[in-house]
This record gives C-alpha cells, structure tokens and sequence, in this order.
C-alpha cells in the first residue's frame, strides 16, 4: 500500500467511511472496550462535558470578580443574535465562497495528481502536504507580502484592472488588496486548501478509468463524460473536502484578523475578544453555542441533501 | 493551440500547485532579509543575520521550546489512545460502534473557537489553571481523532490472515501483535503521530484560551510579535519547518517505495 493512501485518507471523514467499513472479524469480548475506554473517557471529559459548561455559562449571570450564579436567562442568546448577526452571517458568506474557491482549484489539480501525473504523483503529493505541516500563522503573514501595495502582485493587479474589477464589487475597498474582504476570503481559500485536496485526490484516485472511456466509446463529449461519469462519481470526496473546508474556515478568525480590517471581522473573532478581553463570559459563551449549533444545522442539511440526491 | 488546450489541465495544476507554495518560498526568501524598521514586509537586503542567531529575539526559543515539549507529550499521549480506539474499531465486533464514530467525527467537525472556548469554561468550572497543562490536555484531546483516522486507514488494509498463521504457528497473543501486527501497523502510527505532532505544534485558536502569560507557545508569540512586526527569525524556524517537514515526508516516501520493490 503506498504511504500516500494513509496521509490522504486521513482527511477522509469517519462518518463518510462509515457506512462502508468492513465488517471486523472478531467475537466480542471485553478487549475492545477496554481498548476504546482511555480515549473515549478522554473525548468525553475534555470534548462533550465543555459543551454543557459552555451552555451553563451562557446561561449564567454575574462577573469575572463577583462570581457567576446560574439564572438560566435565555434572553441573552436573543441579544447576541441581535447584536452579531452581521458577524455570523458575514463568517457564513465568507466561508461559503472560499470553499466554492477551494473546490474550484482543487479539482483540477487533484484530478491531475490521480489519473495523470504517473510517476510524478508522490512528488506532487509530497508538495501538497508539505506546506500542511509548516506554521499557518507564519504563512499567513506571508500573505501580507504577497499582497502588500509595492509588491508585485499588487502592481500586476493595478496594470490589468483586476482592482477596478475587486472595487466594483466591493471585495476591495480601494487600490491596495491587503486588508480588504477579497484578502480574507483569498487567505481563507489558501489556508484550507489540502483539506479539499486531499479528499478529492482520494475519490478520483478510485475512480475506474474504464468508465470514461466507456462514455467516450458511446459518443459522449468530454464535457458529458465529466458531467455524468466523473463528477458523480466524485461526490464523495467533493462532500468531504467541502465540509472539512467549511467547517474549520466559519469559525476562523486569523485570517480576518491578519489579513482584513475592521469592516471584516467574524464570528471566531468576537468569541475571542469577548471571552479574553471584554470578558463577558456569558455573551461569549452563547455566541460560541450559538456557532456550535449553526453548523450542525448547516452541516447535517448539506450531507442529508448530498446523501439523498445528487447535488447537481 | 491544440499543444495548449491538451496541456490546459497541466497548467491548472501546476498553477494551483504554485499557489499553495508561494507563501513558503517568500517566508524562506524573507528570512534571508534585513528589515529597515519593524516590519519584515518590504525586501531591503541580502543578510544571514537571522540564520546565524535564530535565538536573538527575546522569548523566541523559549516559546519554540514550550511548543516542542507540549507538541511531544500531546501527541505521544494522542497515539497511544487512538491507537487503540483504531484497533478496537478495525479487529474487533462490538456495540456501540456507530456512537464511537460520532465521538471520534464530533472534535473534527467542530470549530476550533467553539473547543477551545469551551474548555475555558469547563477548566474555569473544575478550577485548572490556565496554562502548559491546561494546553496539553486540549491538545491531547483535539489530536485524538486524527490519529484514529489515520491508524484505522492502515489496519483496514491489513490482511487477518497474517494475524491467523503467526496464532498456528504457536505464538501467543502478545506475540503475535508485538511480532506481527505492531510492525505492519506501524506506517500509519508513524503518520498519525507526525500529524499529531504538526497539529499540536501549529494550534493557536485552541492555545490561546487556555494559555497564561507564563505559557508563551510559538505560535501566541508569532501571534504577539505580528502585532509590533515579526523578528526575521519567526521566518527561519519557519524554513527550517517546512525542509523538515519535506524530508521526512520525501523520506518515508522513499522507504516505503524501496520496500515495496523489494518485496515485488
């Protein structure tokens, strides 16, 4: 098995593999639990017992010298939506275009690596991964330079109208790039990109060339051959690279911290600040239950649709 | 034209490739810079200052040390336990297999903000201070699933078999997984402690809310000195990362290839 099927089924989802694991071989007797008993305590303590104390929390009132007293008040998650739901609709829509961004450079290279490159495929993957493993803060503030006004990127934008063209629609807000929407949603797109990558190299790698072939055989374009062979037969990996893009990307805040203004802030943000600086424990803890339960929403509807019915 | 539309493909990868690549050649290139002012943003010179005192600025090491020793213990604790969820899930029959994935699923699909806000409130809660402690054990917790994966991919692939014959062949249980299953599974327990290991190194969101001032990781003081303008040094270690990060990937790349052949 080559070593490149372990790194990239790591980013394939538990919940996705799930329903196509093979059946283990073995009777059942108190091995397994005790196998499963030291991390699933460990998940259970420091994963699922949080979220009853961040709801607790929120449902508490008081200060940080005073002490917290439970009054079970739900009023203060109407008042965090109502003063933040720009914030999370703002998180939401940023994410969203960076993962369609993502899955839209991702699919050619990832298609590239697993039925063209040939003997080039584990150098290629080798460079996917690799950047994966290097600090994101630091690359992010590579961004900076990248994108900074004297730059080359920033020149090149000016000489061809791509920053009239960013200012029309409003992803830029004058002629520099850096500290704009377009710099978030691009950093964004950047930073989560092996996550798309790696999924989709996984489902195209499997992918039966034959079955192309077999559309072509039948008179279909290529166009048609990708619309109703490849791509369908993809979904898997298109489903789990967005959602592993998605996911992390909505409740990010570095890179709108790094790479935006004040104009730009998003959700992951706020729960920062509030939580570390304003310390308003309550308001931060409902704003990050508030998070929590809008994803699920999102996530559980997109799977369910992708689940049922072909996304296209 | 024809050359260009056959090729169109290969263009796109490569682009998409120089894409995820160009911010490490600039960190590289940057971290041969001599910055006029605070802020390493502009190219101003040629120097190896940085190279030559990768220590100067003050904090640094002790930061990069922090985050070394946490990123050890965290993912050293993460294999050892999802090393065993792996195992129980691959070899064995058992109820409650469908709440596991949940469990093991849940830590991944959930924003870093919302775990690392949540377990402040629990540590406020249960009195831990905040602090390497209080960050190993988020560490440790959001590592976990990742190792699962990453084992459970490599003992799906292998054969029981094998398992069966060195059971014939008179050896005991213990044996037979120090002797035989140990060893076939031990590429995808190498992977899932390096990727435990990069995870635990690189997290900031997590680290932050349960970090004190006295439990500076590398990445809050990247974090911190982004704020004044990073020192050229914050792109050494960087560089010196990523190389690292290649060879051992190109490495084991290599060995299991080499081995591969042997065995054809």
């Amino acid at each position: 098995m080559p070593a490149w099927s372990t790194w990239s089924s790591m980013a394939e989802l538990a919940v996705l593999s799930g329903g196509t694991a093979r059946p283990p071989a073995r009777r059942a007797n108190w091995v397994p639990y005790a196998l499963l008993a030291p991390g699933l305590l460990w998940l259970a303590i420091f994963f699922v017992a949080p979220m009853v104390t961040l709801l607790s929390q929120s449902l508490q009132e008081g200060s940080v010298e005073a002490g917290y007293t439970f009054t079970g008040n739900w009023q203060i998650y109407v008042d965090a939506l109502q003063k933040y739901w720009p914030q999370l609709l703002r998180s939401v829509g940023y994410s969203a275009a960076a993962t369609l961004g993502a899955l839209v450079l991702a699919y050619p290279l990832a298609y590239y690596i697993a039925q063209k490159a040939g003997r080039w495929k584990g150098l290629m993957l080798v460079l996917v991964v690799a950047p994966f493993f290097t600090s994101f803060l630091i690359r992010t503030l590579a961004w900076r330079t990248i994108l900074s006004d004297t730059g080359a990127v920033a020149g090149l934008a000016r000489s061809t109208g791509l920053t009239d063209v960013l200012q029309a629609v409003a992803l830029t807000g004058n002629d520099s790039l850096l500290s704009s929407k377009f710099a978030v949603i691009a950093g964004l797109t950047y930073n989560f990109l092996p996550f798309m990558i790696l999924p989709l190299y996984a489902s195209l790698d499997r992918l039966d060339r034959r079955l192309v072939e077999a559309a072509g055989d039948l008179y279909a374009t290529p166009w048609q051959g990708f619309r109703h062979v490849t791509w369908p037969l993809s979904l898997p990996g298109v489903v789990a690279g967005t959602l592993l893009t998605f996911i992390p990307a909505t409740g990010d805040f570095i890179n709108s911290r790094l790479l935006g203004n004040t104009q730009t802030v998003m959700i992951g943000q706020v729960i920062d600040s509030q939580f570390l600086r304003v310390l308003d424990y309550p308001l931060a803890a409902a704003l990050s239950f508030i998070l929590l339960v809008l994803i699920l929403v999102l996530v559980s509807t997109y799977v369910r649709r992708a689940g049922t019915e072909e996304l296209v | 034209m024809a050359w260009l539309r056959r090729h169109l493909l290969l263009f796109a990868a490569v682009a998409v490739l120089l894409y995820m690549l160009l911010p490490n050649v600039v960190v590289a290139v940057f971290s041969f810079n001599d910055p006029v002012g605070r802020y390493n943003y502009t190219w101003t010179e040629f120097s190896t200052r940085a190279w030559t005192n990768p220590c100067g600025p003050q904090g640094l090491c002790d930061a990069l040390g922090l985050s070394l020793r946490i990123g050890l213990i965290a993912s050293l604790v993460a294999t050892v336990l999802g090393t065993m969820i792996a195992f129980a899930l691959g070899r064995y029959r058992f109820r409650a297999r469908s709440g596991t994935n949940l469990l093991i699923f849940m830590p991944m699909a959930t924003p870093e903000v919302v775990m690392g806000s949540s377990l402040l409130t629990l540590f406020l809660m249960m009195g831990v201070p905040s602090g390497g402690l209080a960050i190993t054990i988020a560490h440790i917790m959001f590592c976990v699933s990742f190792v699962v994966v990453a084992v459970k991919a490599r003992v799906a692939t292998l054969d029981p078999r094998l398992e069966e014959a060195a059971a014939d062949l008179g050896a005991n249980p213990t044996q037979t997984f120090l002797r035989v299953t140990f060893p076939l599974a031990a590429p995808g327990i190498l992977a899932g402690a390096l990727l435990a290991f990069s995870l635990s190194f690189d997290d900031y969101i997590i680290t932050n809310f349960n970090a004190s001032p006295s439990s500076i990781t590398f990445p809050m003081y990247v974090w911190g000195a982004a704020q004044r303008g990073a020192p050229v040094q914050v792109n050494v270690i960087g560089t010196v990362m990523f190389i690292a990060a290649l060879a051992i990937v190109l490495v084991s790349q290599l060995l299991t290839s080499r081995r591969q052949r042997a065995a054809a």
